[in-house]
């Protein structure tokens, strides 16, 4: 790929990227780590498990979803405190979490994500011999 | 614009959604911030939007994770209040990174139209969002006057 090619891409990116935020609201989350593996607890109210789209690769977690907000016909807002219809945050991950399989569930409203250590990763405990 | 997410679900509710999302966006984009004497400071547990039409008032509150049965919703007059827990179980043996999530007592108050009737009121939770809808009284819609 020569540099011009690179930053082309780039900028076609960051332009795309830059759209996708605008738009999106950053779900508020909790995360904890325990020996098992690492939490991730996400709101996104008002979207639907079939709204909801989880993506894991070996570096990134990418969270996204979409409203689906139940309206009368011809309503006015007279205030929103929400201004988008849909969620989007990603998270860089790091090489000990075992992506393949991570298990999602959707609950009123709250993804809750269980990201496990590899088997090798996971915290023994060392006992010290005494002499 | 919503290519890269849309392209993962079928064609058959593509155009549906792009539909929901234009008019959802329509309706709540650059809605101007209220300087109600109720109103919370931004970013205020849970967040709310409130639609008019001509026959309804809604409320949405965005409250992910609620027990319905902790929520206090009350109505006196165009006054509607909404107060209650939300409980965020703490996983005590491991180690917190973010905490971001709201946690405890909440209270919010939203003004209303004066002409909403308090008797018909309907609350429902679903996917995280508290829809409260408010009927109008008839009086107050408009009404086409003929001409004899």
């Amino acid at each position: 790929m020569t540099a011009n090619e690179v930053a082309r891409r780039d900028t076609g990116d960051a332009a795309a990227r830059a759209r996708e935020q605008e738009l999106a609201l950053a779900a508020v989350v909790d995360i904890y780590e325990d020996g098992r593996g690492i939490t991730v607890q996400a709101e996104m109210p008002g979207v639907s498990k079939d709204r909801l789209k989880v993506q894991a690769d070996r570096n990134t977690l990418l969270i996204e979803g979409d409203m689906m907000i139940d309206m009368p016909a011809g309503i006015e807002a007279v205030y929103a405190d929400v201004r988008a219809t849909r969620y989007r945050r990603s998270f860089t991950l790091s090489g000990e979490l075992d992506t393949d399989r991570i298990e999602a569930s959707l609950k009123d409203g709250v993804l809750t994500l269980s990201i496990p250590k590899r088997a090798e990763f996971t915290p023994r405990k060392i006992e010290v011999k005494t002499a | 614009m919503f290519g890269s997410l849309f392209a993962s679900f079928d064609g058959s509710a593509l155009d549906e959604m792009r539909r929901i999302e234009t008019e959802l966006n329509r309706i709540f984009e650059r809605v101007p911030s209220s300087t109600g004497i109720r109103s919370a400071r931004p970013g205020a547990f849970p967040p709310i939007n409130v639609g008019f039409t001509p026959e309804r008032v809604d409320v949405y509150m965005f409250a992910a994770g609620l027990d319905p049965a902790k929520v206090d919703i009350t109505i006196q007059q165009n006054v509607l209040a909404v107060s209650g827990v939300r409980e965020v179980p703490v996983d005590a043996s491991a180690d917190y990174y973010r905490k971001e999530r709201f946690e405890g007592e909440f209270r919010r108050v939203v003004t209303l139209p004066d002409d909403v009737d308090p008797e018909r009121v309907e609350a429902r939770y679903r996917d995280g969002v508290l829809q409260i809808t408010l009927q109008r009284r008839e009086a107050a819609r408009p009404r086409q006057i003929s001409i004899n």
